[in-house]
């Protein structure tokens, strides 16, 4: 069964018809990334699962996403249990110009809840799964702005799984870090995916061939091709996604 | 040739302008500062009595009446430009933001004598019918300086707010905080130091505001007591008596000056702090 089920979605910003008729389903408990030439809509897309495009005033948006089966684009939505559910991480590291110890708490104090111990409970875990807890339990206090910019995306996704989400939106999170940092956050990818659902986009495509599971190529909007990542990287079905993934556009 | 020319002259004409501020405040302290050392200096700053005929110079009602008139200023004003503020930058439409805030800049540009006059004709009576007391009081300049500290306090912490990334925000609200937890959590704690440097600026404006103070402000010289109650600031003191001040009622008056000096000093270095500490 499929944790989000996107049905001939349409948005347009303003007159641009920036998403065109897109359909695809994106599965539990694996890892599904986007890649396409810049422009092409994917963070657009990606932006789309957790609504935050309802943020820009000029974007329109058609078609029906099915998140657990159900329409999230319907106006009776609960954006905040929806944000909730499907959890972002940014292109670039974005931490709250806060202490470590209140960024990954912010997420369940805002969701209500106050219990000291609970929270750093939360907190530990929390940072445990991105592998920091060691590095940072002695200066939880510190600002998450001296931290280094690999630390910092992995506490901003610390402070996501914090708030216990199900679906991992990731928009190029290794864009700023180094091919050490990056590895070693695709590693993280990968131990996640046994409990969450992930979606990423991605510009590298070494990256998307090696962590997903399915991978969908996008161009001027539309979306061209989608299937099993090896499938695409190996044997694509159209002759545009084959020249982009060896090489020849973009 | 021409750039040293150019080079030497601008240095010229900066030296000149700062030397003219730095003569001013030499001015003002040579003046001023003998009147603390044939006095005393506690007995100035703290004694109550200020009749300069007898050839008493206690300014501590003028140093109350300062500072119950700025606070009282700052206890309307802030809330009510932080809240302004916020909802123009993080709730109200772009095209509202774009009309409202050269609007509030252009109220800094009214003169004050303008906000005075308003005071008199529609606050006084008010306070006058509904508070008791001649209405010319604490009450009456602390909502006149209220009012003219908001476009200082807003323009400033309407920069800093815009200042905050919008990354901040998108982290937040991607993470299900609603708009209003998200401001109160995220940006307000971002902008701090801009917001805090406006309220002092806002500070210091409200303490060297004279002629508006001196129009609603009834200006008996003694320690208020009250709300409603007359009352005389450091600045309206000067302003006053310096018509007719001579010997040491006029070096009184300066060394007055030179206790304000000391006020703004503190104010701005602060205010200074705060906003490079970011
Ligand atoms: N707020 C907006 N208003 C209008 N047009 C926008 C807006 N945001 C993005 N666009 C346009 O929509 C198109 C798709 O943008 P999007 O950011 O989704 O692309 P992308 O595939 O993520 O590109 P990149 O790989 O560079 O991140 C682009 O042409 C962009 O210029
Ligand atoms: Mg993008």
């Amino acid at each position: 069964m499929s944790k989000l089920e996107v049905k001939n979605l349409n948005m347009h910003y303003g007159d641009f018809h920036v998403l065109q008729s897109v359909n695809m389903p994106i599965a539990q408990h694996e890892i599904t990334a986007m890649i396409g030439p810049s422009g092409c809509g994917k963070s657009t897309l990606l932006r789309c699962f957790n609504r935050m495009n309802d943020l820009i005033e000029s974007a329109k948006i058609q078609g029906e996403i099915l998140l657990d089966e159900k329409n999230i684009l319907v106006k009776e939505t609960n954006l905040i249990k929806l944000r909730k559910k499907v959890g972002m991480v940014f292109q670039r590291p974005n931490p709250f110009p806060l202490s470590i110890y209140e960024n990954v708490s912010y997420g369940p104090k805002i969701h209500g809840e106050g219990k000291k111990r609970v929270l750093l409970e939360i907190v530990q875990k929390a940072l445990e799964d991105v592998l920091l807890w060691d590095e940072l339990k002695d200066r939880l206090k510190d600002s998450a702005l001296s931290l280094s910019l690999e630390q910092q995306q992995r506490l901003t996704i610390a402070r996501l799984l914090a708030v216990q989400p199900e679906v991992l939106l990731m928009d190029e999170p290794c864009s700023a870090l180094d091919p050490i940092s990056t590895q070693r956050v695709e590693e993280l990818m990968f131990q996640l995916k046994e409990k969450y659902t992930i979606v990423i986009v991605t510009h590298n495509m070494q990256q998307a061939a090696r962590v997903s599971d399915r991978t969908g190529y996008m161009l001027l909007g539309r979306l061209v091709e989608f299937d099993e990542t090896q499938k695409i990287f190996t044997n694509p079905k159209h002759k545009e996604t084959e020249d982009y993934v060896t090489g020849r556009f973009g | 040739m021409k750039e040293k020319l150019i080079q030497k002259s601008l240095f010229l004409i900066a030296t000149s302008a700062i030397s003219i501020l730095v003569l001013i405040t030499f001015f003002i302290f040579k003046e001023g500062s003998p009147l603390f050392l044939k006095k005393g200096f506690f007995s100035v700053v703290f004694g109550s009595d200020w009749s300069p005929i007898e050839g008493h110079f206690g300014v501590w009602p003028f140093i109350v009446g300062s500072i119950w008139v700025t606070v009282g200023a700052l206890v309307l004003g802030v809330p009510l430009a932080l809240a302004c503020s916020i909802f123009l930058v993080e709730f109200a439409p772009k095209k509202l933001r774009l009309w409202v805030k050269p609007a509030i800049e252009l109220l800094a540009g009214i003169p004050s004598v303008v906000y005075g006059f308003i005071g008199v004709v529609i606050l006084v009576p008010l306070i006058r019918v509904y508070f008791g007391g001649t209405g010319f009081s604490v009450l009456a300049s602390s909502v006149v300086l209220a009012i003219m500290i908001l476009p200082t306090i807003i323009g400033i912490s309407m920069d800093s707010l815009s200042a905050v990334p919008p990354s901040y925000r998108e982290g937040s609200l991607a993470l299900g905080a609603t708009p209003w937890q998200t401001v109160y959590r995220v940006v307000l704690p971002a902008a701090r130091s801009g917001v805090l440097a406006s309220v002092i600026l806002g500070m210091g404006r409200a303490i060297g505001e004279t002629m508006a103070v001196i129009m609603v402000a009834g200006n008996a010289v003694r320690i208020p007591g009250a709300l409603t109650d007359s009352v005389r600031t450091l600045t309206s003191n000067i302003a006053l008596e310096m018509g007719y001040a001579i010997g040491d009622h006029r070096m009184a008056l300066f060394a007055t000056g030179i206790i304000l000096f000391g006020f703004i000093m503190v104010l701005n270095i602060s205010a200074n702090l705060l906003t490079r500490k970011k």
